[in-house]
């Protein structure tokens, strides 16, 4: 079905989605059906469906940014985290709810970067539901093949003396890249270095932002 | 890939594959519907997470390729469904049925 606004991006920067109305698929007749029946048999309620749309929409990567800052500025929180990143991110007030998350270190010689070669587990109650690309074939299958290739996609060139150490999460444990901090940040608070987080950085995909690219 | 006695298909790590496909889109509402009413259901013991990626699995690489994934999901959240009792294929069948007949767009489709 045409729409005259394909080609332009919306504020978020992806493509417009199909209108709700565009003609219904075989697919959202499906969970138009499981949710009404579900409903009509006790088992859920609109308004707990709407609370958990709200709950996904409210997670988004600055929940990570902020986990990144705070371990960037409090060496207490920073070894709690690499302790036990989920109880360290409940503990700072995110509702992550049973999220077995594990933070994997960036340093000056070692890179990580995380996938999910069997489906596309990610850490979604923190940072909100994965990127597109993460759940594709080529992601899934060369990022642990060919990573540095892979991360020269993204624009990411890493010397051949930086270590790569690629991460394959499940659905019992995922994971969460905590990236070095950038230089040149000494004096920025911790509001100011989370803006610098970016979720691509997360991922491993990127690199934070240089303070002056903000 | 299709499945050997070491991989079935969506074990795709380490295989070779084109560039990252990088454009991204915002999620449609039905979609976060069908997102909500997975982890609603799991929370609620209706099927456990092993059981859907058993169904998603099973679909076969064919469905991958084919559907989107959130197209995948509410087939899988489905089938568990179905098997768990909570209602019947017939049920399901006819309901759907019913809503073809509401309206043309998933706007005109809702109850």
């Amino acid at each position: 079905m045409p729409h005259d606004h394909h080609d332009h991006l919306s504020p978020s920067g992806h493509p417009y989605r199909q209108d709700n109305d565009a003609p219904l698929t075989y697919f959202q007749r499906m969970e138009i059906a499981v949710r009404e029946l579900l409903i009509e048999k006790g088992h859920l309620t609109q308004a707990e469906i709407a609370t958990q749309i709200d709950r996904m929409d409210a997670r988004s990567p600055a929940n990570g940014a902020a986990v990144v800052a705070r371990a960037w500025t409090d060496p207490d929180f920073k070894a709690r985290l690499m302790e036990n990143a989920g109880d360290a991110t409940r503990d700072m007030g995110f509702d992550i709810g049973p999220l077995h998350l594990v933070a994997v270190e960036n340093t000056a010689d070692t890179h990580n970067m995380i996938v999910c070669t069997l489906c596309s587990c990610y850490p979604r109650n923190l940072l909100g539901l994965p990127p597109d690309w993460y759940k594709t074939r080529a992601y899934r299958s060369r990022a642990v093949r060919e990573p540095r290739a892979v991360l020269r996609e993204f624009g990411l060139d890493l010397p051949e003396t930086t270590r790569i150490r690629v991460h394959d999460s499940t659905a019992d444990m995922r994971y969460i890249v905590l990236p070095a901090r950038p230089v040149d940040t000494d004096g920025m608070d911790e509001a100011a270095l989370a803006k610098l987080v970016t979720r691509d950085s997360m991922i491993g995909t990127g690199l934070p932002l240089a303070p002056e690219n903000t | 890939m299709t499945d050997t006695p070491e991989h079935r298909w969506h074990d795709m790590g380490g295989q070779s594959a084109g560039p990252i496909p990088m454009e991204g889109h915002d999620f449609a509402l039905w979609e976060k519907r069908v997102d909500a009413l997975m982890v609603l259901c799991g929370a609620k013991g209706l099927f456990t997470v092993d059981g859907l990626r058993r169904a998603l699995e099973d679909m076969g690489e064919d469905a991958f390729e084919k559907y989107s994934y959130y197209d995948r999901w509410i087939a899988a959240t489905n089938q568990n469904l179905i098997e768990a009792g909570v209602y019947s294929l017939e049920e399901l069948g006819q309901r759907m049925e019913d809503i073809a007949k509401r309206g043309a767009t998933y706007g005109e489709a809702q109850a």
